[in-house]
């Protein structure tokens, strides 16, 4: 079973890496590249724990293999925020309408919610509820997570609302 | 790595890609967007010695007007099919569909070959493929053929491909005139496979009376199913002379091995069934006959 060669541009940095082609990609991610924000729930497609972004598409990397993005570029969580760590509009949303309790949806929940909004920049609620149907969490009863993706679509944060 | 250990291949035609499949044998399976055979992969309900990846595969991607049919290539993803204008003018039902597969991050890596050639009972394309008589192209290293769709889906997860074989691409014949369309299904959370589902089409002539019918019916036996019986009952009726209730009934009389399990019995399931086939059938009717 002979590994595989493979060039990743992650978070805008280029990687070449040698993988056993069983290895998924947020094993890769995870392991490899040593980024953990990418969190693994169920490992089987269902909790959306694991999103990230492959040449810019929200998919699960728990059901890709690393040799599936060779040549592709990857954006994880780790890539979300600015180089100088200011939090992007979707993060500061989540974190100023309570989005996260625990935390450990929270990566999936705004890799998901950057494409969708990009692909959505108005969307209804009921759009928002669709879009974020796909991602589990356990902790907060989803309504702050609504409440964060509203503020996210309308570009106002708390800070502004109470200011 | 929860999956058992395999090779990979990346070939970049279909030839290439049919004669390693015929070469590695039985043990070699090809991977589209990997959203079924992937998690049946990690949790160890299958195990394969070599992995033949279509991603690389050449023309098998897109949507084009052939014959009168939308032909798209197996490779296609559900969510370039979801935003196709060509997809909603030419086969809404299958644009009505798409929206039900799982949730948009599947849909972004999952294709509509993989749906069809997974042949999941409870899936939404297999019974859109049943109710519109759409025509499935195949290649395998002894050649092309193409497989109608009623003779495509053959047993549990089994269709009619040898091992050999891929779905190249799906051609879905347009239906002109006075048409309806609509897909109803129920499933506890969205984005779930349903419990049961039905994809129906109606054409209907210049009066008031049925011209042709398809019903697709998902989650409701081993295999997707196709109401055989009732669209032969349905067809030349007049409208006034059925009621959707009836045509409920009528698609479920004669299934014979409806599914129990955690999810739901098959009493239930055959309740759930009668009731989306009757409102699937009324707005694809109304939809026809406000066309
Ligand atoms: C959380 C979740 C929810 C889902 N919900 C739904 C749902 O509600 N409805 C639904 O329909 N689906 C659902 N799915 C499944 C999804 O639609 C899959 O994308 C689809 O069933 C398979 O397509 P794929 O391209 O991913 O195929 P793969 O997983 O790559 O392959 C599936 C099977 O088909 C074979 N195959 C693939 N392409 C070809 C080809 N061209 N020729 C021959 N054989 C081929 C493979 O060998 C494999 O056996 C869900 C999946 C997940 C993870
Ligand atoms: S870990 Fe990938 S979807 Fe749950
Ligand atoms: S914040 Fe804990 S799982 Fe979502």
């Amino acid at each position: 079973m002979p590994d595989v060669d493979i060039q990743v541009r992650v978070n805008g940095t280029l990687r070449r890496d040698t993988v056993p082609p069983r290895l998924t990609l947020a094993d890769y991610l995870r392991e490899r590249c040593q980024l953990t924000g990418t969190h693994l729930g169920c490992e089987h497609g269902v909790c959306g724990a694991c999103t990230v972004l492959l040449d810019g598409q929200a998919v699960r990397a728990c059901l890709v293999f690393a040799v599936q993005a060779d040549g592709a570029q990857v954006t994880t969580i780790e890539g979300i925020a600015s180089p100088d760590g200011e939090l992007s509009p979707v993060q500061a949303a989540f974190r100023d309408h309570h989005g996260l309790q625990c935390g450990f949806c929270t990566p999936g929940f705004v890799i998901s919610v950057t494409a969708f909004l990009r692909d959505h920049p108005d969307p209804t609620d009921e759009q928002i509820r669709e879009g974020l149907s796909g991602n589990l969490c356990r902790c907060t009863g989803y309504q702050g997570i609504l409440k964060a993706v509203r503020a996210a679509a309308d570009g106002t944060s708390a800070m502004e609302e109470t200011g | 790595m929860k999956p058992s250990a395999f090779d990979y291949h990346a070939p970049t035609s279909v030839a290439e890609a049919v004669s390693l499949l015929a070469d590695l044998g039985e043990d070699a399976k090809p991977i589209a967007g990997g959203q079924s055979l992937v998690p049946m992969l990690a949790l160890r309900l299958t195990a394969l010695e070599h992995l033949v990846d279509l991603r690389r595969v050449s023309g098998l991607r897109g949507i084009e007007q052939r014959d009168g049919a939308v032909r798209i290539g197996a490779m296609t993803t559900q969510a370039v099919i979801g935003r196709s204008a060509e997809v909603a003018r030419g086969v809404p039902l299958l644009a009505r569909a798409t929206p039900l597969i799982g949730h948009f991050q599947i849909r972004n890596r999952g294709t509509i070959g993989g749906s069809l050639a997974h042949a999941d009972a409870a899936a939404e394309y297999p019974a859109v493929a049943l109710a519109l008589g759409a025509q499935l192209e195949a290649q395998s290293p002894r050649g092309r053929r193409t497989i109608p769709a009623d003779r495509f889906f053959t047993g549990l997860w089994g269709t009619d491909l040898a091992d050999d074989e891929l779905l190249t691409a799906v051609a879905f014949p347009r239906w002109d005139g006075r048409c309806g369309f609509a897909i109803e299904e129920f499933a506890r959370r969205s984005g779930d496979f349903a419990i049961a589902g039905a994809a129906v089409a109606v054409a209907l002539d210049d009066g008031a009376r049925i011209r042709r019918c398809g019903i697709g019916l998902f989650g409701l036996g081993p295999t997707p199913l196709r109401a055989s019986a009732a669209e032969a009952a349905l067809t030349r009726a007049g409208l006034a002379d059925v009621t959707a209730e009836d045509v409920g009934r009528t698609a479920l009389a004669d299934l014979e091995s409806v599914p129990s399990d955690l999810h739901g019995s098959a009493d239930y399931r055959r309740h759930v069934g009668a009731v989306v086939v009757a409102r699937a059938w009324q707005r694809a009717v109304q939809e026809a006959s406000d066309a």
